[in-house]
């Protein structure tokens, strides 16, 4: 029977680890790549997937059948043109219209700051991303793709940023489902993941926040604005480092609101170009918004702020009080590290994490607490501002994630993109609520998972109306006994009634038959003793016949007396049924084995 | 539940137009009634294809078809129905059974024999379940007759092995609808299938087809909704479809465990995997709560909706639908509530935030944190945060109910329910300040919790605002801390706001009289009193002072120490705004200060009563003076008509009371004055002059009768006997004033003749208050009714002024309760001076806000009038869904006016005012003769008063300077 053998995440993929996610799945012969994602926290050959894994030798494109990019975060997608390009790979690229919108933008971005920036050599082109961008397939919600005859995919809304998705792989009738990085409780601009009751052979969910239940998104909002609120009468400034795209609309759309709402004046700023492009896709892409945004946008789109205006780089030594949301949001380089470094000094000042900062950066050097930073060139910075941390990152928390498992009703688990010993305990959970079984590969290692998988076969509506029509109501839930015979001919199976099969076949039918002798004690004639076992056999739900010629029959089943040859007392009754009639027979015989009654008559 | 209500009455609406048809052709009927059926025979019989009957039965559908003829008709269908071979026709045939058997009047018992036997041959699946559906027609007409149901519910019975999944569900809602619900036909046992129709159905709970699930789920709850008391066993089944694949099948199964829940609350229920038990009601309140999460968001409104009105609930389950352990990393967390609510306990009110306040605690034994519970745990925490708005307003709503029946449970979810003052939506902030309102008995807001509140204060949606007043009015408060911010964050919506003016001193006078207290304490701070130096003088017209001191002097009304704080120009101010403001400031014992203590201190009784009693004396007054001369009584009348509207200003319960007897008075006096003239009986045309005195007042004093009887709420049939009486007598002046003008015979004829008609139709509306009204003018004038009815115009001219003269005046019962409806326009407030620039010809769009109080149905009778300088009047009429409905007898109207002019040279202002528009046909008294045995006679006799439509306006009207530009070329 065939297997699931997957995935195999990819020498340092995103098993146990949050940085850069690339999952390898094979499916039924069928092998797709789940994101192609790089590391933020290195500047070196361990920031791109060690792609020579996945063959040694010999093309991608021949080995791979399709890659798959949940969404538009660089950790997703960052490794797309250096291993679509520098490593060679011409196969299709599935992803959702916004992503493939806006991946391109962020990538463009990202080639900037280390080629132009850090001066790196040996780095994908802007060239590479646009040709890259030609491999990609941009797929709908819910519809589904056939990426050849026998797989097929499908996107479900994920709500971790807009356009995320997350993809049902199905090759026959075995499925994995891949969820990318998903939220499940809505925000100011975008919904709630969902996914129908698909139960897919094998959910492979992320676990980046597998220990924590978090608390209701209004305190979280409350808290953020507040915090803000009180930096910006106090005169200080705020800034709220950001990745350019996902959280960054979510904040402002707040900010916006309540800017709004409390008639507020100090200016709010948004970093370069980079959002204005990407704002304009958030302003298009309303279908994948929110309620609310869906909703108004007639009116008014969300989108277009009022307050929040564009960031020059003069603006930073402004006095007096401003919010700046800057990118990237771990603060290990570009504009936001380069404000931080201004405004660093200042106990009035505050920066507000917003998300998750990998090991390794600034952003999660100062929120562990480190008051003086190490900076390029052995400077010594000290930290006096107020460091918050606010978790808007929209990634499940533990509940969401078993809110997911219970939609999807998957059949295994696999956890990735998230921490070891929090995993664990999630693995453990899950085990224990669901009674599925749940895994949770390192990085490099390969899972296999033994399915179960049904077979369809075939059967003529005639031998099914018939035996349907035999017992009692179809029932849904329970599995039914068939007689038939099952035929496999030319890779297809098929039900057929055994009359067909024997013609099908040209072989001719052959009868089984029981018969068995039953010694009775009577001293009465034959043909009483008969009537005796007429009588008592009469009783039961078959249909009884006492035949002329001095036989019985029960249904088919054929019933003889005769007078013992040496004793005349005793009487042997002669029990005669055919294969099919098996089980009657034998609790005939079992009956008549035990005796007859003493009759009266 | 209430979708199957709207489909009875809508049945039963059908039915009524039915019948009005069959009325209205009567006479027809006798002509078409043989032909009918044979008409249709014919057709059928010439169709040569299954696609011409079908034809042909469509056609005849259009049709109605008289009760007579129906059963015909459907011998014909079924007659056709045996020979039919094509399955459509015969669905349209069995389609058309079922219509027929609708009609009123029409008993279907003797075409069900028919319609079961043909059930008998059928092989199409989709004719089985059309005529499955006749039967259920039939039998919904013939529930009366329980043999037939028990026969009906017998054939379902056997047709539920149907392998369609139509004829299955129909079976299923056949059974819901006519299966035995009393217990005595069910213990008689008449047979296998009258017996057990629970069991049945419940055996189909798990049918292969979700369709047929869903039917057979609703086909129980109809039987519940019918009185049959359903089984404590099929909840275990109905807890297994909660997890059924279909969102149908799960929003039906919640409703049967809500049922079920009502029905066996007490009953105890094992815990799979446990050995413990629990109550049934708070199993089902577990179940459905875990519905709360479920993926379709359908599911989720019907469980949150449902969450309410499960009271029985245990306070410990219920409590647990707000509690979410959180935990991060595996170390448990406090919430943001539980933090905010530690800080207060601890006595920290500055939020001096601690680094890490947030930090995660202690660690949490993995074994013990449940992730997926079963139980209730954060079922409203799920809600609230839900991604659909309708799902959230569920939640808040049975959020409401819940704490409305539980006070802990009150406290405890007031921290969610602050928290949706945030919400993204209005309409879900809206409702969730409406439901902290009506659960604002059971709680006492926090600071911080009033921070939160107050912050929403700034919302630029007026509605969110006055919502929030409102709140405010009942809510309690801690501290005198909470009181000083709520004021000081009130006067900041002032100044934003000012047209919240109203609005917040209300809020303030309930906010004082709360909480006098707390309010003592600040009074210095507030008065800005110094011990030793004099403070300046505030200035009285400013609406903050104003607001402050509506506050104090309402806490001060029951903390006699108060006003030892105030200082002299304090008390001035008390005098004048207890004038100004009297529904605002109330009455005060000022010790030692005679100026103002003197008018009130005596009166400590409830006012009502003296002024009440005024009100009646001077009426007494007014109506024993049938004999005073002319000279006095007018005297008598001006005097207390002043006399009232003074009262009607001083005592604003009073003044729509005040108001309506006042205007009655006047239109008295106006009559009496007209009839007072001297030079009545001279020759009329020398003395035009008076005579348009009286015309005049013949004219104002019916203007004045239309108020009355529209202007007013709480208007009773007696008052509109009176008001009708004098227009009557109105008219009868016009009469003979017209008489006494104009020359010649002829227009005489006609207006004599409609003022004899208006008699009569006055006799017929109210013809049951005719003997209160002796030694009336109508009462004098139908006795000599006979007499005018055959003589001249002259002569009845005659008549008609000496009995308007010798009539007395009736008096004026006065009702419970009267209020005059009024309008108060408050944007545009009409001060700008910078005038609307427009290019004319196109047009302007004007914001008109304004409030009504005591107009009934102000979607028919409100319009917006607009008049232009050059006496172009233009009349708006609001949409309905402008008007918004405040509270009991308030309404709000926000719409906004088009303008359009060619261009002006200068600016100037036009004006808007509203309108009250009426139609004496509308009104009361024809309504009720509309119903009464008249109507019989409708074509002989013209309606009393054509329709009179007129418009009373009753609003200030408001300038708006505007400019029409010329357009440029």
């Amino acid at each position: 029977f065939p297997e699931v053998s997957c995935p195999s995440s990819l020498s340092p993929g995103a098993g146990q680890d949050v940085g850069r996610s690339c999952i390898l799945v094979s499916i039924a012969g069928k092998n797709v790549m789940l994101d192609c994602g790089m590391h933020m926290g290195y500047n070196d050959d361990r920031r791109f997937p060690d792609f020579s894994y996945i063959t040694q030798n010999g093309r991608l494109t021949d080995f791979l059948d399709c890659v798959i990019i949940s969404h538009f975060h660089l950790d997703h997608c960052g490794a797309l043109p250096y291993f679509s390009e520098m490593v060679g790979y011409d196969g299709p690229i599935y992803m959702t219209h916004p992503t493939k919108a806006i991946c391109p933008i962020l990538l463009e971005d990202y080639r900037k700051i280390t080629v132009d920036k850090k001066g790196e050599t040996n780095f994908f082109t802007s060239q590479m991303i646009k040709d890259c961008m030609k491999k990609v397939v941009a797929v709908h919600l819910h519809q589904t793709v056939q990426v050849d005859e026998e797989l097929e995919i499908k996107a479900y809304y994920a709500g971790h940023v807009l356009g995320a998705a997350m993809f049902q792989i199905k090759v026959g009738c075995e499925s994995v489902v891949y969820t990318g990085d998903y939220n499940m409780t809505p925000d100011r601009h975008l919904g709630a993941a969902w996914i129908d009751k698909c139960r897919p052979d094998l959910l492979i969910t992320e676990s980046t926040y597998a220990t924590t239940i978090r608390d209701s998104k209004r305190c979280r909002e409350r808290d953020f604005l507040k915090k803000v609120h009180e930096t910006v009468e106090r005169g200080g400034k705020v800034l709220i480092p950001v990745f350019a795209l996902g959280r960054a609309q979510e904040l402002c759309i707040l900010l916006e609101t309540f800017w709004e709402r409390m008639n507020l004046k100090a200016p709010i700023y948004f970093s370069t170009g980079l959002t204005e492009k990407a704002n304009h896709y958030y302003k298009l892409f309303i279908t994948w918004t929110n309620q609310k945004i869906r909703k108004t946008f007639v009116q008014r789109n969300m989108f277009e702020f009022k307050h929040i205006k564009a960031f020059d780089r003069a603006f930073a030594d402004n006095p007096g009080p401003m919010v700046v949301f800057a990118t990237p949001g771990m603060l290990h380089a570009g504009q936001s590290l380069q404000i931080f470094r201004k405004w660093a000094g200042n106990e009035k000042n505050m920066v507000i994490m917003p998300g998750y900062c990998v090991q390794g950066t600034v952003g999660h050097k100062i929120l562990s607490g480190q008051r003086k930073l190490e900076m390029e060139g052995r400077q010594i910075l000290e930290v006096k501002m107020q460091v918050e941390y606010m978790s808007f990152s929209a990634h499940a928390d533990a509940k969401g994630i078993m809110q997911l498992i219970r939609q999807a009703e998957p059949r295994n688990v696999l956890l990735v993109h998230g921490e070891a010993k929090k995993m664990e305990f999630l693995k453990q959970k899950i085990e224990q609520e669901f009674h599925v079984s749940c895994y949770m590969p390192a990085n490099g290692e390969t899972t296999t998972i033994f399915t179960n998988p049904s077979i369809p076969v075939d059967i003529s509506l005639g031998l099914l109306k018939r035996e349907t029509a035999i017992g009692l109501l179809p029932d849904a839930k329970k599995p039914k006994l068939m007689h038939g015979t099952l035929m496999m001919k030319d890779n297809s199976f098929r039900l057929v009634s055994p009359e067909q099969a024997l013609k099908e076949l040209g072989l001719a039918e052959h009868q089984l038959r029981f018969t068995c002798r039953v010694h009775i004690q009577d001293p009465r004639k034959e043909h009483e003793t008969v009537l005796r076992v007429y009588n008592h056999l009469k009783g039961q739900d078959y249909s009884v016949q006492h035949l002329p010629d001095g036989s019985i029959t029960v249904e088919s089943i054929l019933i003889q007396a005769t007078a013992h040859s040496e004793d005349q007392g005793t009487k042997v009754l002669l029990v005669s049924w055919t294969y099919q009639d098996e089980e009657l027979g034998s609790y005939l015989t079992s009956l008549l084995k035990k005796g007859l009654p003493q009759s009266t008559s | 539940m209430a979708a199957h209500l709207k489909k009875r009455v809508y049945e039963e609406f059908t039915k009524v137009v039915q019948q009005q048809h069959e009325d209205l052709s009567t006479k027809k009927l006798r002509l078409t009634k043989p032909s009918k059926s044979a008409a249709l025979h014919v057709d059928l019989c010439k169709a040569t294809s299954p696609a011409d009957a079908l034809q042909y039965l469509l056609q005849f559908t259009r049709k109605p078809v008289e009760v007579e003829s129906v059963e015909g008709v459907v011998r014909i269908l079924l007659e056709h129905y045996y020979k039919e071979n094509d399955a459509s026709v015969r669905l349209k045939i069995a389609s058309l059974l079922g219509l027929l058997s609708k009609t009123a009047g029409f008993s279907p018992d003797c075409i069900m024999d028919d319609a079961i036997n043909t059930l008998q041959n059928e092989k199409s699946h989709q004719v089985l379940a059309q005529l499955l559906d006749t039967l259920l027609v039939i039998g919904t007409k013939l529930t009366e007759n329980p043999p037939v149901r028990v026969r009906l519910v017998e054939v379902a019975c056997k047709h539920l092995t149907d392998s369609s999944h139509g004829v299955r569900n129909k079976c299923l809602q056949l059974i819901g609808c006519l299966g035995p619900v009393e217990k005595s036909l069910a213990k008689e046992g008449e047979n296998q299938a009258a017996k057990d129709v629970q069991k049945i159905i419940g055996d189909h709970f798990n049918d292969q087809d979700p369709r047929v699930r869903t039917a057979a789920i609703k086909a129980m709850l109809q039987l519940h909704e019918r009185g049959l008391k359903l089984h404590q066993t099929i909840y275990s089944q109905a807890c297994k479809l909660l997890a059924d694949d279909y969102e149908q099948v799960r929003s039906a199964a919640v409703q049967l465990i809500w049922v079920l829940s009502q029905l066996y609350p007490e009953s105890i229920v094992p815990i799979p995997s446990s050995n413990e038990e629990i109550r049934l009601v708070d199993d089902a309140f577990g179940k459905i709560c875990h519905m709360v999460s479920d993926g379709s968001w359908v599911v989720r409104v019907q469980a949150a909706k449902l969450l309410g009105s499960m009271q029985q609930v245990s306070s410990h389950f219920l409590e647990q639908t707000l509690d979410k352990k959180l935990m991060s990393d595996l170390r448990r967390k406090r919430t943001a509530h539980e933090r905010a609510k530690e800080l207060y306990s601890s006595g920290e009110f500055s939020s001096g935030r601690k680094w890490g306040d947030d930090a995660p605690k202690e660690e949490v034994d993995t074994g013990a944190v449940n992730l997926i519970e079963s139980g209730a745990c954060g079922a409203f925490v799920h809600g609230l945060e839900d991604e659909m708005y309708e799902v959230r307003i569920a939640a808040v709503e049975a959020l409401c109910m819940l704490a409305q029946s539980s006070p802990s449970f009150a406290e405890k979810c007031l921290d969610f329910l602050v928290d949706m003052f945030n919400d993204e939506i209005e309409e879900v902030r809206l409702q969730s300040i409406h439901t902290m309102r009506k659960i604002s008995n059971n709680i006492t807001l926090r600071e911080d919790q009033l921070d939160t509140v107050l912050a929403v204060l700034e919302d630029s949606s007026r509605d969110i605002r006055e919502a929030l007043h409102e709140l405010l009015c009942c809510t309690n408060v801690s501290t005198k801390e909470g009181i000083h911010l709520a004021l000081v964050e009130l006067l900041k919506n002032l100044t934003k706001y000012p047209t919240d003016r109203e609005s917040i001193w209300k809020c303030l006078k309930f906010l004082g009289s709360r909480h006098p207290t707390l309010v003592l304490p600040l009074v210095p701070e507030l008065l800005s009193t110094h011990p030793f130096f004099d403070t300046p003088e505030p200035d009285m017209d400013d609406p903050a002072y104003i607001a402050v001191l509506v506050l104090i002097f309402n806490a001060a009304k029951s903390c006699p120490t108060m006003p030892a704080l105030f200082s002299d120009h304090t008390f001035r101010h008390y005098a004048y705004l207890r004038d100004s403001l009297s529904h605002l400031v109330p009455p005060l014992r000022l010790p030692g200060r005679k100026l103002v203590s003197s008018p009130v201190s005596t009166n400590i009784t409830p006012h009502e009563d003296p002024s009440q009693q005024f009100l009646h004396q001077s009426l007494e007054r007014v109506y024993n003076l049938q004999h005073l001369d002319p000279q006095g009584i007018q005297e008598l009348l001006e005097f207390t008509i002043r006399d009232l509207q003074r009262l009607g200003e001083l005592q604003s319960e009073l003044a729509g009371m005040a108001d309506f007897t006042a205007t009655y008075l006047r239109c008295q006096l106006l009559l009496i004055k007209a009839l007072q003239e001297k030079l009545w009986n001279v020759a009329a045309p020398l003395y035009l002059k008076q005579n348009a005195l009286a015309s005049a007042a013949a004219k104002q004093i019916l203007e004045e009768t239309y108020k009355m009887e529209f202007m007013y709420s709480g208007v009773e049939s007696r008052q509109v006997v009176i008001i009708h009486h004098m227009r009557l007598q109105a008219k009868a002046l016009q009469l003979i004033v017209t008489a006494r003008t104009t020359r010649g015979v002829e227009p005489l004829f006609g207006m004599c003749e409609k003022f004899l008609q208006e008699v009569d139709s006055f006799q017929r509306c109210f013809i049951t208050e005719l003997p209160h009204m002796q030694g009336s003018f109508v009462d004098k004038l139908l006795d000599l009714m006979p007499r005018l009815v055959t003589s001249k115009p002259s002569e009845v001219v005659k008549i008609l002024q000496t009995t308007l003269r010798q009539s007395t005046f009736l008096h004026l019962p006065l009702p419970e309760q009267l209020h005059r409806a009024t309008a108060n326009i408050i944007e545009p407030t009409g001060e700008s001076d910078n005038p609307l620039r427009f290019t004319s010809g196109l047009v302007v769009a004007l914001d008109v806000d304004a409030t009504l109080e005591h107009v009934q149905d102000p979607q028919g009778t409100v319009k917006v009038q607009v008049l232009y300088p050059d006496g172009q009047a233009q009349l708006i009429h609001p949409k309905p869904a402008d008007f918004r409905n405040p509270g009991p007898g308030r309404h709000r109207l926000i719409t906004q006016v088009y303008l359009s002019h060619t261009a002006w040279t200068e600016p100037c202002q036009i004006e808007v005012r509203l309108l009250l528009a009426y139609n004496s046909n509308r009104s009361k008294a024809s309504a009720k003769v509309s119903k009464s045995a008249w109507s019989e006679n409708l074509e002989a006799l013209p309606p009393p008063e054509n329709g009179i439509e007129g418009t009373i306006p009753f609003s200030k009207p408001v300038k708006v300077y505007i400019m029409p530009k010329p357009a440029r070329r």
